[in-house]
């Protein structure tokens, strides 16, 4: 069969709404599509473990730690989800991983944002889990079997991590003047970071994207956001807090809420690695790697020895 | 702030705040690790572990908080009492080290603590009993994943098994201190509701013995060491008061806040 | 459609944009832990069914770090794990004469027959 055809055949597929599995065939540039944005997605649930980490020695009474401690963890199991998906492809994990550590490979922008405070850890949850949750709901559907269905699982298991982050700052918005404080401090560091997780506006380019037609995208930034920024006001409304943009208001025509202008300068930086915890973040994910190169060695080691000494006992 | 009396059941809310004690301070170190473990299936593994032994802590802090009554609560026991108060093991509060240490301590703790809580079983305290029984089920997978860890370096390769001497090495003499019983936990035997932790050191040493045999690790002789010990008696290294610092610190900076 | 869908989120940021700084970085092991592949049965009664896959140096940590992974809400009672290189699967090539086959054999399914109404529980 030709590559045309067998494009057409994938094609047909997809616009089906039938899943490609790893065996069949798929274009090369589909692979290589899935390959970038799932290990992104991996890294960045890896990296997102250490700015919420910053807190878990801190949490401010058992059971938070205890819930900060799960939710950190479940990243990590996303995280593995995701390399396993991406093993899928033909792409070893360690392969995908050193990817990250050679600066070759992103993660989201958001996690190059500092923890400053508790407060922080409530609107990492509320904010940037909400934003996540809004583009995870969407990729269940995405075209690539593994990866929808870890997104499955993933939606499954990140159901508690948005509400446990609004539930933080909820005590916090109705505690002390000096816990609200902290409440509303860490709302505004965070409000346009979440913004930002959406990507660049959708008519800045002009080129259309293949993602779309492969199904591995379903809705447009702008649309996601829109969704986000509606979902969220609503919900600010009970926390008593506000949302620093003065541009926020309702526009009844439109039935959305209208909103200012993202600091793309801010925005560009931060991808570029001049954010502020570029260096540290990736450091992190380095030492562990590094310090733990000889517990793997060591672990395949032995897996070897007592396959030898098993072999020897059956002979 | 709580503070001991010596007093019956001060010996008992001693006792329960000795056993949550380990839990929580071993639970506080091995969280350390979340996001920084050698791979990620043993991040998320050790992980599993800090969150059975915080659950552990909550259940013995909130049973001695009942009995204390008053204002006093898991966190208010957890977060305002200070160094010279917690009478947790000297061993579960040293720096984690490297894998290997955090490994071989977990080994440690994890074989006597299943000893204390199978003879915890038999306690005249319901409580006490349902709380062994409940944690008795996870600590013995810990065992099982700690010894198994314990024999892969062992017997991995010659930096692993370097690396796992020189825990064993720097741990054991922090080992003893399980065995030798504070003053609440004679007085939690004579009414029978604690462990004689003396009891379980002939079986400890010989669980912990096959284990390290077979990860190719020199068994250390009894008696030969000196070991450490106060940290029962709330006598503790300079690690604790920083590990305190920290864990404390927001219940500190705004006291009678809600979290 | 002339839109721009780059996320720069969980997925598409562009290759040409660096971020954090090259680093040395340890390739020895590339390889890594071999993979397998991981089967829950959720409930006494209920099949073994796949759930994902993880690393692991030999079968018994593999069951182990199943068990981490993949049961922390207590999704199963029992681990089955076989490592991927093990698992031989059908060509999706061969789906047309694998399994089209089957599609005509309508009379293999209950449905087929037409039977009276005053018969029941048949």
């Amino acid at each position: 069969m030709s590559v045309q055809e067998l494009e057409k055949i994938f094609q047909g597929k997809v616009d089906q709404e039938i899943k490609i599995e790893p065996k069949d065939w798929m274009p090369d540039a589909y692979r290589k599509t899935l390959v970038r944005q799932i290990s992104q997605h991996a890294h960045s649930e890896i990296v997102g473990m250490l700015p919420e980490g910053n807190w878990i020695s801190r949490a401010p009474s058992l059971k938070r730690k205890a819930i900060l401690l799960a939710k950190v963890q479940d990243e990590a199991g996303h995280g593995l989800y995701l390399y396993s998906a991406v093993e899928t492809l033909g792409t070893p994990r360690n392969q995908t991983i050193e990817d990250l550590h050679s600066g070759k490979a992103k993660y989201s922008s958001i996690f190059n944002y500092p923890t400053l405070t508790w407060a922080d850890i409530g609107a990492i949850g509320w904010l940037v889990d909400g934003a996540a949750i809004l583009n995870q709901v969407m990729l269940c559907r995405t075209s690539y079997g593994p990866y929808a269905r870890a997104m499955v699982r993933i939606c499954k298991e990140e159901s508690f991590h948005q509400r446990q982050g609004f539930e933080i700052l909820l005590v916090l918005s109705k505690g002390t003047p000096e816990q609200k404080a902290m409440c509303q401090d860490a709302i505004n560091r965070w409000w346009w970071p979440s913004l930002m997780m959406f990507g660049p506006k959708d008519g800045e380019s002009t080129h259309s994207d293949q993602s779309m037609t492969w199904k591995i995208k379903r809705k447009s930034n702008d649309e996601l956001r829109q969704q986000f920024v509606d979902m969220i006001v609503e919900q600010a409304k009970i926390l008593n807090v506000t949302l620093p943009d003065p541009a926020l208001q309702w526009n009844a025509a439109k039935g959305h809420y209208d909103f200012g202008e993202i600091d793309w300068v801010e925005f560009w930086n931060v991808v570029k690695g001049n954010g502020p915890c570029n260096k540290e973040r990736l450091e992190a994910r380095r030492k562990a790697w590094d310090e733990g190169a000889w517990v793997r060695d060591a672990a395949a080691a032995f897996a070897e020895k007592r396959a030898a000494r098993q072999a020897q006992q059956v002979a | 702030m709580y503070q001991p009396v010596n007093t019956q059941a001060a010996n008992l809310v001693n006792y329960l705040l000795h056993l949550g004690d380990n839990a929580l301070i071993l639970s506080q170190r091995n969280s350390e690790w979340c996001g920084h473990g050698p791979v990620l299936e043993q991040d998320i593994a050790i992980t599993n572990i800090s969150l059975d032994l915080i659950g552990q802590a909550r259940s013995f802090y909130q049973y001695a908080a009942s009995l204390e009554g008053g204002d006093a609560t898991e966190d208010s026991l957890a977060y305002l009492r200070g160094e010279r108060t917690y009478l947790n093991c000297l061993m579960n509060e040293l720096p984690n080290g490297d894998w290997g240490q955090t490994i071989m301590r977990q080994f440690f703790f994890s074989v006597y603590q299943q000893l204390l809580y199978n003879a915890l079983l038999q306690s005249r305290d319901e409580t006490v009993a349902a709380i062994a029984e409940k944690s008795l089920k996870e600590v013995t997978y810990h065992v099982r994943w700690s010894s198994e860890w314990v024999i892969r370096l062992g017997d991995g390769t010659d930096e692993s098994h370097a690396r796992m001497e020189k825990a064993l090495n720097m741990l054991w003499s922090y080992t003893g201190e399980f065995f030798m019983p504070a003053g609440y936990e004679t007085a939690a035997v004579a009414e029978g509701i604690g462990a004689d932790v003396a009891a379980l050191q002939q079986r400890w040493m010989e669980q912990v013995a096959a284990v390290l045999q077979e990860a190719t690790l020199p068994v250390p002789v009894a008696g030969k060491t000196w070991m450490q010990s106060g940290g029962k008696e709330g006598k503790h290294s300079e690690h604790l008061g920083f590990l305190l610092a920290e864990m404390q610190y927001l219940q500190r900076a705004y006291p009678g806040a809600t979290w | 459609m002339n839109i721009r869908l780059t996320k720069y989120y969980y997925g598409d940021i562009p290759e040409e944009n660096t971020g954090g700084g090259a680093g040395t970085v340890t390739v020895k092991d590339v390889a890594g832990w071999p993979l397998w592949e991981v089967f829950i049965r959720s409930k006494q009664g209920l099949d073994h069914k796949h759930v994902g896959s993880l690393q692991a140096a030999d079968a018994q940590m593999a069951i182990e770090n199943a068990r981490d992974v993949y049961t922390r809400r207590s999704e199963g009672i029992s681990i089955w794990v076989v490592e991927s290189k093990h698992i031989h699967a059908s060509n999706p090539d061969d789906a047309g004469a694998f399994y089209e086959p089957a599609n005509d054999k309508v009379y293999r399914h209950p449905t087929f027959y037409d039977l009276p109404e005053e018969l029941k529980h048949m």
